[in-house]
């Protein structure tokens, strides 16, 4: 039996490459050679202006697809992960810039405030299912909405927001210095200081669910709730908690961008994260290095679709192909499961062949 | 008389496991065929094949002595032959008369269902075969009873001149089964043919015209219920002698493990499935629970686990009044559980081995080291388990969906038995595994019971009961109706305070 890490690279490997001839197809009756389009995309994709603002974005993406992750292995479709972003961001820009406190301290509240904020928010779908059987999947599409009319709602210049003078932009007062984290250069650009934290979470994140006795009894309820159950696991808690887990982490995702580059959550923030996390963590296996690169990936497919209309091609033929590949990643992970699974019964077959023998007669000879 | 069904050398593997192999049947018109065999001996593998529902690898199947074959059930309705399921599929919230017709609904141009002519054809349908229910009941409304008689007109409905019923009376009370086999004779005396499958020896021997043996996955016998007897009948399933009644020679311990008193529980839509019920486990005796399935066997095993609280009465362990406690409390206070039920509650199937050794146990030593698992020590007694309970597997990285249901129940018991817990909960422990393994899991009961444990051993198996029991409480009607010493007992005594009756 291969190893699982070889058929883990294998099957997005062969969704990408899947994907990548389809676009080649499109290009090609459009009378454009793919070679050209794809050299294009490598050299501004990876012109070093262009790698700082990928990482920073990438970040952002990868948090989310964290969030999704987690989850995914409670197998909770947590689509909400858009309103739990938005509400969190919003009220840590909003509580940071109310007052000045020492540098360190001042940061931690902003960040406790988005982790907090998206986790309550996600703790609403989360206990709508527990105790009313609400799908989660409906019921943060609608918290969603919910939570983009209450931010809507407070940016308003007579409530939480100012409006600049002579500007269309809406906006939560400035984060004073003490509540700004610092950039760190890279190739000529600044990289958000928040990505060491986004490291921090993707390890945090594996060895809580692989380490601790809550991540066992996380994976054991998504597994199978009747037997994580009879195990003696309090499983309906266990769903409550992850989705507010989930919610949590989603909170942090546009903290980057907030804390070391707009000090101020304007309506300009970016939307969408749901969908970008969700794809992410199927991308990545829900394994943190795998949603690392998947991040990345994503990241650099949207900035590089910046040089195609350049080259007189739409760029949106980078959403049809990050489609693709979220299509064929599904495919391409079950045909491995199953691989797996027919590799795996025929050990099986042929150790309790081998064994049956000495053992009992029963009916095994022709096995 | 010709055969209107024959099948010849049905062969169907599974990777790693042979289902259906050289499986031979003749069945007769208007006749009852009973199908019997252990569970796991194929019997509803064959019927899938017969019904359509699984394609055979290998062998003929003969329909009114046309060779035909079978790629979905829609091809063997079509050819009249009928499906009763053992778990009944019906729409609750609809009428009989829709839950008959769904699926084939007699239209006229346009769509519009033709409710009078399907009401008029069920009509007459009952009432020709004797079906007791009416047209218009809402089916949430029904007894079990009754609901088999939808299911059984479903059938009929479409037509169906040859009906399986899979294990038919496992979920009817007595009564219930009376009026069943009058219905199922009634149906014959009208030309139709019934296959019957079952593992209860005393129905068939009642019901059938011709009896048919399945032994591990192959038909090893065909017998005629007036030239054989239950004894015989046992042997040829299980294929060897009946094993004698074990000698114990020490008398079980005094102190009280489980001591249940007065326990009630009604579920939230009020229904009571558990009427005051008194039980008690002491240390070094194995308790038998007897009783027909769905007698309140499985509340019974939830309100020990703390699955659901008990509604009145209370639950102890080692004197300690459990009835509150979590689930969680309840096993670290010493309670080890083999579930009825091992691949919905007692594995995680697509997580490896050595995962499912912590399932049960990850909240203490040695698979838990305060908040950090213990994956070290996990490993190392899954490796212990597999060579102590002969778990036929290459290693403990696969998947425990892998292995079949015998090894799997293998090494949920050797799991369960790992912390030598004071308190054994065992329901139905060698349910549908190989007779192999049956020995195995018996005498790791037998030994711990010898070393000192508690064991409530709840089973549907009277072999099993007969064996390993101390003592035996019979559960019926949600009532422990009787407590019999096993010595003087005998398997017809028990079979009678089962359904209810009292011993003289």
């Amino acid at each position: 039996m291969k190893s699982r890490i070889f058929w883990g690279i294998v099957a997005p490997v062969a969704a990408i490459v899947t994907s990548l001839l389809l676009i080649s197809g499109i290009l090609l009756l459009k009378h454009t050679s793919p070679v050209d389009i794809l050299k294009a995309m490598i050299d501004y994709g990876f012109s070093p202006r262009n790698i700082v603002a990928e990482l920073n974005i990438a970040s952002g993406y990868y948090i989310a697809g964290v969030a999704a992750a987690i989850g995914f292995k409670m197998m909770l479709f947590n689509i909400g992960i858009d309103g739990q972003y938005r509400l969190a961001v919003f009220f840590a820009a909003v509580v940071g810039g109310l007052f000045t406190l020492p540098p360190v301290l001042h940061v931690t509240l902003i960040i406790l405030v988005g982790a907090i904020v998206g986790g309550l928010w996600g703790s609403i779908a989360g206990y709508l299912k527990v105790k009313r059987g609400i799908s989660e999947v409906i019921s943060n599409i609608m918290l969603n909405a919910i939570a983009a009319g209450l931010v809507a709602y407070l940016l308003q210049p007579t409530r939480l927001g100012e409006q600049a003078e002579g500007s269309n932009n809406l906006n939560t007062p400035i984060i004073a210095p003490s509540g700004q984290l610092p950039t760190i250069p890279f190739l000529g650009g600044q990289i958000h200081g928040f990505i060491i934290f986004t490291v921090f979470i993707g390890l945090a994140y594996w060895v809580l669910l692989n380490k601790s006795t809550f991540g066992f009894n996380l994976r054991a309820t998504g597994l199978s709730f009747k037997a994580a159950r009879a195990g003696g696991v309090n499983a309906p808690k266990m769903i409550f908690v992850t989705m507010a887990l989930s919610g949590a982490i989603a909170g942090l995702t546009g903290m980057g961008t907030l804390l070391s580059e707009t000090h101020s959550y304007s309506i300009s923030f970016p939307s969408g994260y749901a969908l970008t996390g969700l794809a992410l963590a199927l991308l990545g296996r829900n394994h943190p290095v795998g949603i690392a690169f998947a991040a990345y990936f994503w990241a650099f497919l949207d900035r590089s679709a910046g040089v195609l209309d350049l080259n007189g091609v739409p760029k949106e033929i980078i959403t049809i192909m990050q489609g693709t590949i979220v299509l064929s990643i599904v495919v391409a992970y079950e045909i491995v499961k199953r691989i797996n699974k027919q590799q795996e019964q025929k050990l099986v077959g042929s150790a309790s062949a081998t064994l049956k023998v000495s053992a009992t007669t029963e009916g095994e000879a022709s096995a | 008389m010709s055969a209107i069904v024959e099948i010849q050398g049905i062969e169907k593997k599974y990777p790693g496991v042979v289902a259906n192999h050289n499986v031979n049947l003749a069945i007769k018109k208007g006749e009852i065929h009973a199908i019997i065999g252990e569970n796991g001996a194929g019997k509803s593998t064959l019927m899938k094949i017969l019904y359509g529902m699984v394609m055979p690898d290998s062998g003929t199947i003969l329909v009114d002595g046309k060779k035909v074959i079978f790629k979905s059930p829609q091809d063997s309705i079509a050819l009249g032959i009928g499906m009763v399921h053992q778990h009944f599929m019906l729409a609750d919230n609809a009428s009989v008369l829709e839950n008959v017709i769904l699926g084939s609904e007699p239209t006229s141009f346009g769509g519009v269902i033709q409710v009078d002519a399907a009401r008029a054809k069920l009509i007459e349908i009952t009432k020709n075969y004797g079906l007791d229910i009416n047209p218009d009941q809402l089916v949430a409304e029904l007894g079990v009873g009754e609901r088999q008689r939808v299911e059984i007109a479903k059938v009929l409905y479409r037509g169906a001149q040859i009906l399986i019923l899979d294990e038919p009376t496992a979920v009817l009370v007595p009564q219930e089964v009376d009026e069943l086999f009058r219905n199922l004779k009634d149906l014959t005396s009208h030309g139709l043919t019934i296959i019957f499958i079952s593992h209860k020896l005393d129905e068939v021997l009642s019901i059938a015209d011709d009896i048919s043996v399945m032994r591990a996955g192959t038909t090893v016998a065909s017998v005629i219920p007036s030239k054989t007897n239950k004894k015989e009948l046992a042997e040829l399933m299980v294929g060897r002698e009946l094993p004698k009644r074990r000698e114990v020679s020490t008398k079980p311990g005094l102190e009280k493990i489980l001591e249940i008193k007065d326990a009630t529980y009604v579920t939230p839509d009020h229904r009571e499935i558990l009427h005051g019920v008194s039980l008690e486990v002491h240390s070094g005796e194995i308790l038998g629970v007897a009783g027909v399935e769905g007698n309140g066997q499985s509340e019974l095993i939830e309100m020990i686990m703390g699955l659901v609280k008990a509604s009145s009465g209370n639950v102890s362990i080692m004197g300690h009044d459990i009835s509150d406690s979590s689930s969680r409390e309840i096993r670290d206070s010493g309670v080890g559980y083999i579930p009825q039920d091992r691949q919905r509650d007692g594995l995680l199937m697509s997580a490896p081995l050595w995962e499912n050794r912590i399932l049960g146990h990850q909240a203490t030593a040695p698979m838990a080291n305060g908040f950090w698992l213990n994956k070290a020590a996990a490993k190392k007694d899954s490796e212990r388990i597999v060579v102590d309970l002969d778990v036929r597997t290459p290693s403990i990285n696969v998947m425990a969906a892998a292995l079949s249901g015998g090894n799997q129940q293998k090494f949920i018991v050797g799991r369960e038995m790992a912390d030598k817990p004071s308190l054994l909960i065992a329901a139905q422990p060698t349910r549908g595994v190989d007779v192999g393994a049956q020995a195995l899991i018996w005498n790791q009961l037998i030994e711990a019971r010898l070393a000192g444990m508690a064991i409530l051993l709840i089973s549907a198996d009277l072999d099993e009961l007969f064996n390993l029991s101390d003592r035996l409480a019979v559960i019926s009607g949600g009532k422990i109706v009787a407590v019999l010493d096993p010595d003087k007992t005998t398997p017809e005594q028990l079979g009678l305070a089962m359904t209810g009756e009292k011993i003289a």
